[in-house]
């Protein structure tokens, strides 16, 4: 019996012994967890925030960096659909280019996370009293920023995808919600130990929620931040098409198209 | 104007030479075999024609496409079909047929997958799940799929296997008659050798991403001094190409 316990151990353990995303995944939850939360009480301990106001910015966060969230794992996920239905060789000997491939997915994206975030707005409106519309046309910037961050990183998950095969995939579930604790999406940048802040900051979402928080506490529209925030999508889109590409090229160079169509 | 023109391809992946410096050429309205063991180099050959590989040397081209800049164009005017891809499978047939007719711009598209269904005794299963259907339906909706732009080149890796004779003998049927109706190029990588036999014009034999032995079929058992193509691969596989 011992034996054939090991047996199963080791089907385990060989498969974690040769994919560190599955191995990162492990640990990976309950850090993230302390981080996001500790970060959150460390800031609202320091803040003289009014019951309501410190509820809409919790709510307002919860369900704008699920834009970010839903944008991206809707654009791998429906990737992984090709990979999972083996259809990917059929996708990619079809006249289909792969700027045509990234936009249909980004389009699929947009859907999704519509369809995914529906219920969610209505039910903190219906149960907690917030509806997250009082924030204005500003409303529309942050959720078209939030959603262009989450498609740069989908391009680098699929990027990865082309690199590491679907060794990778856990990285499509888990990669977003990594970024969490520097994106500052419950509290300022400035709760961040120091080192960690440059981080935070070449990040949008930093600047979005930065935004998002005046727009709520003082209703103010920062202008800086929303343009800094912007800018820096632009950037990171930029460099997430380019990699997409570059890995893709590799990808086609290696055979590797062929072995995730299979 | 050949289907395919292949000069000098070259695929190395590190110290392996999957194909090594092969040229041939493929004539439209022909049909090509391309025959091997287990890693003789024929899916790395089919993958740098589909575009799905990039040669490390030499050149491709494809309708008069040059594969290396223009492989989008080629791409329209062919198909592939092979039981080691799926359509994906919550999808329905028609669902299917309906996202590849516009994947490559397939004119009245509703029109073309009513004949393919009918062509394909495909039309009761039309609204049933592609995950649901058995391994020959999912074959003739494969090959239907691979028909949907009426390609001017076919491309196929083991069309026929895992079917039984019947359904078998229906997909061969099936590919003669869109040949000689449209004048189409089809090269097959097979292991059935009675089936290239019967469709192949002529082959090429791959040993170790060689190209060594060419030929039509009956030449090769002629040379072979065999009475079938299975003898002839066999004879290839375990002794090399020396022809008796």
């Amino acid at each position: 019996m011992p034996r054939r316990i090991w047996a199963m151990l080791y089907r385990h353990f060989a498969l974690y012994r040769r994919s560190w995303p599955r191995l990162l995944e492990i640990a990976y939850w309950p850090t993230l967890n302390l981080l996001i939360w500790g970060f959150t009480a460390t800031y609202i301990s320091h803040m003289r925030l009014g019951p309501v106001s410190a509820s809409a910015a919790l709510i307002f966060g919860v369900l704008l960096w699920e834009v970010a969230l839903r944008g991206q794992m809707s654009v791998t996920i429906s990737f992984l659909e090709e990979v999972w239905s083996r259809n990917l060789g059929h996708i990619f000997i079809s006249p289909l280019r792969p700027t045509e491939l990234v936009i249909s997915l980004l389009a699929v994206s947009i859907v999704r996370t519509i369809i995914g975030l529906l219920p969610a707005t209505i039910i903190a409106y219906a149960l907690y009293q917030q509806n997250i519309f009082a924030l204005g046309p500003a409303l529309l910037l942050f959720f078209v920023n939030l959603m262009v961050m989450g498609w740069w990183i989908a391009l680098g998950v699929v990027a990865l995808l082309f690199r590491y095969g679907a060794g990778a995939e856990a990285l499509a579930w888990t990669i977003a919600f990594g970024i969490t604790p520097i994106a500052c999406v419950y509290y300022p940048v400035t709760s961040l130990p120091l080192w960690l802040q440059p981080a935070a900051q070449a990040l949008p979402a930093s600047h979005i929620f930065a935004g998002m928080r005046a727009a709520l506490f003082t209703h103010a529209f920062d202008a800086p931040d929303l343009l800094y925030g912007t800018l820096l999508n632009v950037i990171w889109m930029i460099a997430g098409g380019l990699v997409f590409a570059a890995q893709f090229r590799a990808a086609r160079s290696r055979g590797a198209l062929i072995s995730m169509g299979e | 104007m050949d289907a395919i023109t292949v000069r000098n391809l070259t695929k190395r992946y590190a110290a392996t030479l999957a194909v090594d410096d092969i040229s041939f050429s493929l004539p439209r309205g022909q049909v090509l075999g391309l025959l091997g063991g287990n890693g003789a180099g024929k899916t790395t050959t089919i993958s740098m024609l589909l575009g799905l590989l990039v040669p490390s040397a030499g050149t491709v081209t494809v309708l008069g496409h040059d594969m290396a800049k223009d492989r989008f164009a080629a791409l329209a005017k062919m198909n592939f079909s092979s039981p080691y891809i799926s359509l994906p499978a919550r999808l329905s047939v028609q669902e299917n047929l309906t996202v590849y007719g516009h994947l490559y711009g397939v004119p009245r598209l509703k029109r073309r997958i009513a004949e393919l269904a009918e062509q394909f005794n495909l039309t009761a299963l039309l609204k049933r799940p592609a995950g649901e259907l058995s391994a020959g339906q999912k074959t003739r909706v494969a090959l239907a799929k691979s028909l949907i732009n009426e390609p001017d080149l076919l491309l196929l890796d083991e069309p026929t296997a895992s079917l039984d004779p019947d359904t078998g003998d229906f997909m061969r049927t099936a590919l003669e008659r869109y040949r000689a109706e449209k004048h189409a190029a089809i090269l097959i990588a097979s292991h059935n050798m009675p089936e290239v036999e019967r469709l192949c014009d002529n082959v090429l034999m791959m040993k170790a991403g060689k190209i060594v032995d060419s030929g039509p079929p009956e030449d090769l058992i002629s040379r072979y001094g065999r009475d079938n193509m299975e003898q002839v691969f066999l004879d290839i596989a375990r002794n090399g190409a020396t022809p008796a």
